[in-house]
């Protein structure tokens, strides 16, 4: 089973941690990375630019309209992913609580089960 | 010979040639590995300069080198092994391969790790082909299926003991699970899925070859044929899912419903009585109808209670609540469903609310299967059976 687990970050929850606390997330997502890979359960995994950075387009009477921000207004936005291959829910859930973001008082990772895929992965 | 031609001929050999290795030195990961080099060599060479007399014992020659090859480093040594032809030790290959699966069966593995590794050594798979089957990269399925070999040679993998009686429950639960991964095309383009299926089956039968006596491998091989047989008429041109009501039974294979239908027979004189049995009698039972409206749902009825007993579990008691609405009206079985909802398993599950939206609908509660319909479409993780019932839910409207 294919699971997407979600990243919502929230800049200023991140922003108020020590050095040393944000070093501790680096590392355990490095840790994270390396145990996913060796179980084979990893397939990929990407982080994203700061929202500030996104820009959101919008397609009205057959023009592009593009503004600079994220397309929600909102305190939480999408950081990154994990893309893996479990057996269970349980498991992408167990996996999901490893991730050092989970233990982070404002944040919180979301584990969702992937319905369709299609692109290289079948090429 | 061509290569496509070789490529089968090492699929079949390749996983006998392993199998003679494991029992004659043991380690499966390095035999593992000395027949995947051997394989390679054949598969560059034999197309080239043509297939060698003895193509076995060819690969075993080069997979047995490589193997001493790799354990002794001395290199005097290796040129006085690659001067003398390591005999060819004359095992009988099934018998081997049955004792491959059981190996790969390990159950310090975890199920997903015990099918793939069952698909390279025993089925002869890529590691390619596997990952591109379960639709993960290579190099997933590649450390998933080197962890598993580590973890074969951690727990002290040899072969099984000589009966292997104990482990039978998984090497048969490992095939159903290639057979379902083969059956249900849950996400992606439906590609390598028949494949696997096939696959499935060949193994199925390889086991029953050597265990015909055995009731669950006759049956688990009875539900994989009787299964398989509806596979054309599962689907529209469109890839939308045909209810087994609604399949069109002489797009059925006829040659594999009929030796499933003997196989599913001839299982039930077996002395004890297990679900793959029951499941394949009960797919005979439905392969037997003409068409779905003369189905012995009484007899369906009957063989989901006696499963029920013997293998509880809320799927079953969902389909016995399926079989009891065709025998006594809808009412009796959404009183069924009922006592289903305080089952955490099942609670909010696609089959469970796909079950009910159907049996509301039938007993004429058009708003209340409406929103079941939905409710379920929104809970499924197949786009097939999203589509299916939403188109279910619009017809209501």
């Amino acid at each position: 089973m294919k699971f997407l687990i979600i990243m919502h970050i929230n800049p200023a929850v991140l922003d108020a941690l020590t050095e040393q606390e944000k070093a501790a997330i680096g590392d355990g997502h490095g840790r994270f990375m390396e145990a996913l890979k060796e179980s084979g359960e990893l397939i990929t995994t990407q982080a994203l630019v700061d929202p500030s950075q996104a820009a959101v387009v919008r397609v009205r009477d057959g023009q592009p309209v593009v503004t600079d921000g994220p397309f929600l207004e909102a305190k939480e936005f999408l950081g990154g992913f994990y893309f893996v291959d479990v057996e269970s829910k349980a498991r992408a859930i167990e996996l999901a609580a490893r991730i050092p973001d989970a233990a982070i008082d404002g944040l919180g990772v979301e584990v969702r089960q992937v319905m369709f895929a299609d692109g290289l992965l079948e090429a | 010979m061509t290569g496509p031609a070789v490529e089968d001929l090492l699929r079949q050999l390749m996983p006998q040639v392993l199998g003679a290795l494991v029992r004659r030195y043991g380690q499966f990961e390095g035999c593992e590995d000395a027949v995947q080099e051997a394989g390679l060599a054949a598969s560059v060479q034999w197309p080239r300069s043509g297939v060698p007399d003895n193509p076995r014992g060819w690969l075993m020659t080069v997979a047995s080198r490589r193997l001493i090859d790799a354990v002794r480093s001395d290199q005097a040594r290796r040129e006085r092994e690659s001067v003398v032809e390591p005999p060819v030790p004359e095992v009988a290959d099934t018998d081997d391969t049955l004792l491959l699966l059981f190996l790969c069966c390990h159950p310090a593995l975890t199920a997903a790790s015990q099918t793939a590794l069952t698909l390279r050594a025993v089925g002869g798979l890529t590691t390619a082909e596997i990952a591109r089957a379960f639709l993960v990269p290579e190099q997933t399925m590649a450390a998933r299926i080197s962890r598993a070999k580590q973890r074969i040679r951690a727990a002290g993998g040899s072969f099984p003991p000589p009966s292997g009686a104990e482990r039978l429950p998984v090497v048969l639960h490992v095939l159903y699970l290639i057979f379902n991964e083969g059956y249900t095309a849950s996400s992606g383009s439906a590609l390598d899925r028949p494949d696997l299926a096939a696959e499935a089956i060949r193994l199925a039968r390889l086991v029953h070859a050597q265990l015909p006596a055995d009731g669950e491998v006759s049956g688990l091989l009875a539900l994989m044929l009787l299964t398989h047989a509806r596979r054309a008429a599962r689907t529209t041109a469109g890839g939308d899912l045909v209810p087994l009501a609604e399949q069109d039974r002489s797009a059925w294979d006829r040659d594999l419903v009929t030796e499933g239908m003997a196989l599913a027979a001839s299982s039930l004189g077996a002395a004890a009585l297990g679900p793959y049995q029951l499941q394949a009698a009960i797919a005979a039972t439905h392969a037997d109808a003409a068409t779905a409206a003369e189905t012995d749902w009484r007899q369906v009825y009957a063989l989901y209670l006696i499963l029920e007993r013997i293998a509880p579990n809320p799927m079953v008691t969902l389909n016995r609540a399926v079989a009891l609405a065709e025998l006594s009206g809808p009412a009796a079985g959404l009183a069924v469903l009922a006592g289903l909802e305080a089952d955490e398993r099942m609670a909010g599950h696609h089959r469970l609310l796909s079950v009910r939206a159907h049996l509301l609908e039938r007993a004429g509660e058009v708003e209340a299967a409406y929103e079941c319909y939905r409710r379920a479409a929104r809970a499924t993780a197949s786009l097939a059976e999203r589509r299916h019932l939403e188109s279910r839910a619009a017809r209501l409207r």
